[in-house]
């Protein structure tokens, strides 16, 4: 009788529980409540929330390896590396390359901005990081959600949640981190430059864009592969004109779908034992450095232009190169207004916001190339 | 002199503020629109009586479209 009540007992939740446990709920909730209540990035922010929450539950065996459910979600959604690739294919399907081809120049600020990058990645190996998880936590500073999924679940996979939670609240924070580094680097004279007119991009040009550019970006970093092909496939669904129904699963429910497993998974492997660590604080710090340091290259970039530039470019347009789509490219605008209310940014800002996102593949590329 | 007001880009006309006969000064805000999920204010391009609005609150616009004319 003693005996099966206590094995009754062992088999409680309540009694294995531990105070790190109790922790990451904390974090979950707080997830929770910034995704509903301040709609900080809820499509991501809501199931990684969730997923902390009951990955801290003791005894339930969900994230069991070759068992738990949602473990299984993360094996073959995760570490098979299917997820990230469709997002970008759904991503590629939303995005209008237009503005980055009215106005090639800008495609430079894209790579402008991905300074932060390597910066934080030097930054993190000399605080003691190795080079793998270094450069997983190089490529926040991208801001690019899927692209830091996929590269820490190839180099570092023990820093997952953490890095992608760090992405995605950053980005969320996009309004806030980037206007003072933009206030600081530039004049009012400067902010209140407005651009040339842009030219109109022909239909051609468009549907050819997402070809050329598969062939350019693998052929130069072949292990770009998996995400810029799926991305240039999506855009390719869109332009053609031919396939609105493929093009309209992949940006909706496709994505939405995958979004849910992604979201879930990552978050359930932030067990209390990998996340309760001094690294993952680390993390957050580099990871708000890799932002405004990616804003800072940006602008500055944008300034030497500038040097050479007959027609001068907003240098505002530099912070729109961190991949956060379409943030940062609002930010700038908002920024751009308040010193010229008939300064119109938005249009151009999505070129080098558009640019920074095949810059971040690019760079994860790189960094898988020589570190694998 | 009568002055045109184009769209500065692309989007949705969300409010008009103001309607023919109306006295507008430089800068005064005279319509909200839309791109991108963003809303921006489009701002009078000089002092002058509205003279005429070519859209309406819901229309999609391109770059360029007259929105409105004021003199």
């Amino acid at each position: 009788m003693t005996d099966s009540a206590v094995a009754f007992l062992s088999h409680l939740g309540i009694t294995a529980l531990s105070p790190g446990m109790v922790f990451m709920w904390a974090v979950s909730f707080g997830l929770i409540y910034l995704a509903i209540a301040r709609r900080f990035e809820p499509l991501l922010l809501l199931p990684i929330g969730f997923g902390i929450l009951v990955a801290n539950l003791p005894l339930t065996g969900l994230m069991e390896p070759g068992e738990g459910l949602i473990w299984r979600f993360y094996h073959y959604g995760i570490q098979w590396e299917v997820i990230p690739p469709v997002i970008f294919l759904g991503l590629g399907a939303l995005t209008d390359f237009g503005p980055m081809l009215a106005r090639p120049s800008l495609i430079f600020l894209g790579a402008g901005a991905q300074v932060g990058v390597y910066v934080t990645f030097f930054a993190a190996r000399a605080l003691g990081f190795t080079l793998p998880e270094a450069a997983t936590v190089g490529i926040i500073g991208g801001a690019d959600g899927p692209t830091t999924i996929y590269l820490a679940t190839r180099l570092a996979p023990h820093l997952l949640g953490s890095c992608a939670v760090a992405a995605y609240s950053y980005m969320a924070l996009v309004p806030i981190i980037q206007p003072p580094v933009m206030r600081l680097l530039t004049t009012e004279a400067e902010r209140r430059i407005t651009m040339k007119k842009s030219r109109k991009v022909p239909k051609r040009e468009k549907i050819l864009f997402p070809i050329v550019a598969t062939l350019v970006t693998i052929l130069i970093v072949p292990a770009s592969a998996p995400l810029m092909a799926m991305f240039m496939l999506g855009n390719l669904f869109r332009e053609s004109g031919v396939v609105e129904r493929l093009a309209g699963a992949a940006q909706n429910e496709l994505m939405n779908i995958v979004t849910i497993f992604l979201g879930l998974s990552v978050g359930a492997t932030m067990k209390a034992e990998t996340f309760l660590q001094a690294k993952v604080i680390f993390i957050f710090v580099l990871g708000l450095v890799a932002f405004a340091v990616s804003t800072a290259s940006g602008v500055l970039f944008a300034k030497c232009m500038n040097l050479f530039l007959k027609d001068k470019i907003n240098p505002l347009l530099g912070a729109a190169g961190v991949s956060a789509v379409p943030m940062a490219a609002r930010v700038v605008h908002q920024v751009g207004s308040e010193a010229n209310r008939k300064n119109y940014l938005l249009m151009y800002a999505m070129g080098p916001n558009i640019a920074g996102v095949i810059g971040t593949i690019l760079a994860a590329g790189i960094f898988l190339s020589l570190l694998q | 002199m009568a002055e045109e007001l184009l769209a500065p880009m692309v989007g949705k006309i969300l409010k008009i503020k103001v309607k023919p006969g109306d006295a507008v000064r430089e800068d005064d805000e005279i319509m909200v629109m839309e791109s991108m999920k963003l809303e921006t204010g489009i701002h009078a391009p000089c002092d002058g009586v509205v003279k005429e609005i070519k859209v309406a609150e819901g229309d999609r616009v391109e770059e360029d479209d007259l929105l409105a004319i004021i003199e």
